[in-house]
């Protein structure tokens, strides 16, 4: 089944590509040392390599917001009231045990349903929520002069860190529960292999 | 010798430990030498001054040099605030015209008053003449420099141990920099070198205004010495801090600098260098150790929940 046009294709490789440096980085310059450390880029290269991925990300989400609204590819990222959170509780039992015990996917993937209900509220969290927050507290790092002085006697620069650092953190675990359920497709690499080739992989033998 | 133990006895009098504020009210001190101090400020406290030419017998306005002029203000803002005039400067300054020969009188150093004396114990002059003894501006003493340069006898005050507001002191002490190394007609009278562009020169720092209106330049410029407040063991440009990391990170140089006074009374709300944040906030050093502690487990947990369902998947694969 072909799910994934070339353009989201292409933004999602980017996004990925960009998320890992971002995260990479970021990580470097809360956590460098006097020292050189290994596991960490040095400040000023993780500044510069931050600040570049972060310039490209804020193009690319720009390109995923208005890719969605010209295409119909936006109708996924809807989240209905109607049984939403049975749906969700259905999904989450899937993955918990009904899986384990050879139960079908309660939420089997079509082209009217490109998610399932857990994805959905996910991606919708991460591309809506986090992201837009990480992008917009990210610029006022880049440019501290822009950010208010004090709110309620503290520093913005301090509030606007914190939620940067905040939002990252929960697009770093969201990129690790992300990276593993992919895992879940009909093989262990199938919807890797979706992702490339824009073919979804259907979970039916 | 006589200025010298002048100044000796009123050190009390300076008020050295009150605090210094934009909206102190200087004018409220009264001198006890203002009257004398008048007779010199009559001429230079402003740009204009006027006085008898007895062989054109008329009165004659004329420009002061503006080296010479002295804000009133200013001065009684200063530390120096106490003093009388000719406590410096010579008794035979109070007659006019000014005899040409005093224009070679000797300048006193900070270290001639201040060296040796109980009251300014803990300012250390001593070790801050051998900072300055070590610096690259004590080479160009044979061309002039002297305390002065940096520290205007007429106009300076503590800021760093006495200022409630960091960003002034930042402003003032950048200014004493700023007023040789970004004014080319002072520059000149210590070196045959071309003019220096400060904001060239600074031109591979990122957020080049944030960082200079969050430090002073010798933060990164003069050598850290704990046994002074500051430092004054300015480097050679070559041994200016250029890596990032001596700021940003746990063990902050800015914290054996900058904020050495207030380190003292560091905030404990759980951020690492927390004093810091209460002026600015520093990528790298300000890091809260209780987000460290909530981040680590939650992304130990779902590292565990992830490794738990793999293992459940591993189990159900070998049972099929």
């Amino acid at each position: 089944m072909y799910l994934y046009p070339v353009w989201v294709r292409l933004w999602h490789l980017l996004n990925a590509v960009l998320i890992v440096i971002l995260i990479i980085t970021g990580i470097s310059m809360q956590y460098t040392g006097k020292a050189e450390s290994a596991m960490l880029v040095g400040f000023a290269r993780a500044v510069k390599w931050h600040n570049i991925a972060a310039i490209l990300l804020i193009f690319n989400y720009v390109f995923f917001v208005v890719g969605n609204f010209m295409t119909g590819n936006g109708k996924y990222y809807r989240i209905g009231k109607r049984n939403f959170f049975s749906d969700l509780l259905k999904q989450m039992k899937y993955y918990s045990w009904g899986m384990f015990k050879g139960e079908k996917h309660p939420f089997p993937v079509s082209l009217e349903n490109k998610f399932n209900p857990l994805q959905r509220i996910s991606y919708v969290l991460a591309m809506y929520v986090a992201l837009p927050l990480v992008i917009i507290s990210g610029l006022g790092l880049l440019f501290p002069e822009t950010v208010i002085n004090r709110f309620f006697g503290v520093s913005g620069l301090i509030i606007t860190d914190i939620l940067h650092i905040t939002m990252g953190f929960c697009l770093s675990v969201f990129l690790l529960v992300h990276i593993y359920t992919c895992t879940l497709g009909r093989k262990p690499f199938s919807l890797f292999r979706g992702i490339i080739t824009g073919y979804h992989e259907s979970d039916e033998e | 010798m006589l200025p010298v133990l002048l100044i000796s006895v009123r050190s009390t009098a300076i008020g050295i430990d009150t605090p210094i504020s934009s909206n102190q009210d200087t004018t409220a001190f009264v001198s006890p030498f203002q009257e004398d101090n008048e007779r010199c400020f009559k001429c230079h406290g402003q740009s204009i001054y006027e006085y008898t030419n007895e062989n054109l017998g008329r009165q004659v306005k004329a420009l002061m040099f503006s080296e010479r002029i002295i804000e009133r203000k200013n001065f009684y803002g200063s530390n120096h605030k106490s003093f009388s005039c000719t406590d410096c400067h010579s008794e035979e300054y109070t007659s006019f015209p000014h005899s040409g020969q005093l224009r070679m009188e000797q300048q006193y150093n900070c270290i001639d008053c201040h060296g040796g004396d109980e009251k300014f114990a803990k300012f250390n002059f001593e070790a801050i003449e051998a900072d300055y003894q070590a610096s690259v501006h004590f080479k160009l003493e044979e061309g002039g420099f002297t305390c002065w340069k940096c520290h205007n006898p007429h106009e300076y005050k503590i800021s760093a141990r006495n200022s409630n507001n960091l960003k002034e002191t930042i402003l003032f002490d950048n200014n004493i920099c700023l007023n040789c190394h970004a004014n080319f007609s002072h520059f000149q009278l210590l070196t045959n070198r071309d003019e220096i562009n400060i904001l060239a020169k600074h031109d591979w720092l990122p957020n080049q205004s944030s960082h200079f209106k969050s430090v002073r330049c010798i933060e990164c410029h003069a050598e850290v010495n704990n046994n002074v407040l500051i430092s004054h063991l300015i480097n050679p440009k070559e041994k200016a801090v250029r890596k990032c990391n001596e700021c940003h990170s746990q063990n902050s140089l800015l914290m054996s600098s900058l904020y050495k006074f207030e380190s003292k009374e560091q905030r404990k709300d759980g951020f690492f260098n927390g004093i810091i944040m209460n002026e600015s906030y520093v990528i790298g050093a300000n890091r809260n150790e209780y987000l460290n502690v909530f981040s680590l487990i939650i992304f130990g947990l779902v590292i565990l929940i992830i490794c738990g369902h793999l293992f459940f998947r591993l189990r159900k694969k070998q049972n099929k």
